[in-house]
């Protein structure tokens, strides 16, 4: 699995637990980098390090007030993960298509069966 | 366009290590099992679109194992294999499930447990299979790999669907 690309797109920047928790605690509210800290209970420098990978990839915001740095999620950037799921869903459902049409002969077969 | 009569699985993720898997079926739950549990019916719709099945293996008894392994159309082999571990005749399937090409370093166990539950109402059949994955990780990367089908598959099997109605 390619490695180079970590932090390249929203779906990997939240495959670290750390950065779904940040996001989960952005969730509930715009935060300044010290609210952040401690609800999520890390070091601020980690924390910091893990914001500016969201920042990269558009999954938060960050917007200046007065000294204060407030983050925000962005919600429209985590859509390529719903496309991620989305995609999965897809191969399921071209498997069950295919049962679909297995189960129509498997019926008729029965039919005949139940005719004869 | 609409020319898709089939109608999607659904997809959710119930927890951080699951997958949750349902689908009708317009058929009694007998034969959806059946299609499940026969080496020749699970390879007619098990590789979906995205090759041909090269080995199905069923050893349809708690702690007999199963292999699927199909043939993508650029050569590669795809394997799956399992043990059963819990098995109701068309009601109830349990069942590992690996995938044998998961990097050994990066995923030392990749196994999921599968739970597949088969309903009837009506003469209808609700398929639910609960994947439970040992971490997030696995979870995600099995999700990820779903992105291997691709547009160009999904397409296809449009054109396909749509043939089928002529």
């Amino acid at each position: 699995m390619a490695r180079a690309a970590t932090t390249a797109d929203a779906f990997n920047a939240v495959a670290e637990p750390r950065r779904r928790e940040i996001l989960d605690v952005l969730a509930e509210g715009e935060l300044a980098v010290g609210d952040v800290v401690r609800q999520v209970g890390l070091p601020q420098p980690q924390v910091s390090k893990h914001l500016r990978v969201l920042r990269e990839v558009g999954a938060v915001d960050v917007r200046g007030d007065g000294r204060r740095r407030l983050y925000r999620l962005n919600g429209l950037a985590l859509r390529p993960i719903h496309d991620w799921v989305s995609r999965y869903e897809q191969t399921w459902s071209d498997r069950f298509d295919r049962l679909d049409v297995l189960l129509d002969e498997l019926k008729k077969e029965e039919g005949d069966v139940r005719d004869d | 366009m609409s020319v898709t009569t089939s109608q999607s699985a659904t997809v959710t993720l119930p927890a951080d290590d699951q997958i949750l898997i349902t689908r009708d079926f317009d058929a009694p739950r007998e034969l959806v099992y059946r299609a499940h549990t026969t080496p020749e019916l699970v390879s007619r719709w098990w590789t979906a679109k995205r090759g041909e099945m090269k080995i199905a293996e069923i050893d349809l008894r708690v702690g007999g194992s199963w292999r699927f392994v199909m043939v993508t159309p650029d050569g590669q082999e795809v394997g799956f294999h399992g043990m059963y571990r819990e098995i109701v005749p068309n009601e109830r399937l349990v069942s590992t499930e690996a995938y044998e090409g998961a990097p050994a370093d990066e995923y030392p166990e990749n196994a999921t447990l599968n739970t597949a539950t088969f309903e009837e109402s009506d003469g209808r059949t609700t398929l639910t299979i609960r994947v439970e994955a040992p971490n997030k990780a696995v979870r995600d990367a099995i999700i990820a790999s779903g992105m291997e089908a691709g547009l160009q598959d999904a397409l296809d099997l449009l054109e396909e669907v749509a043939n089928s109605l002529r």
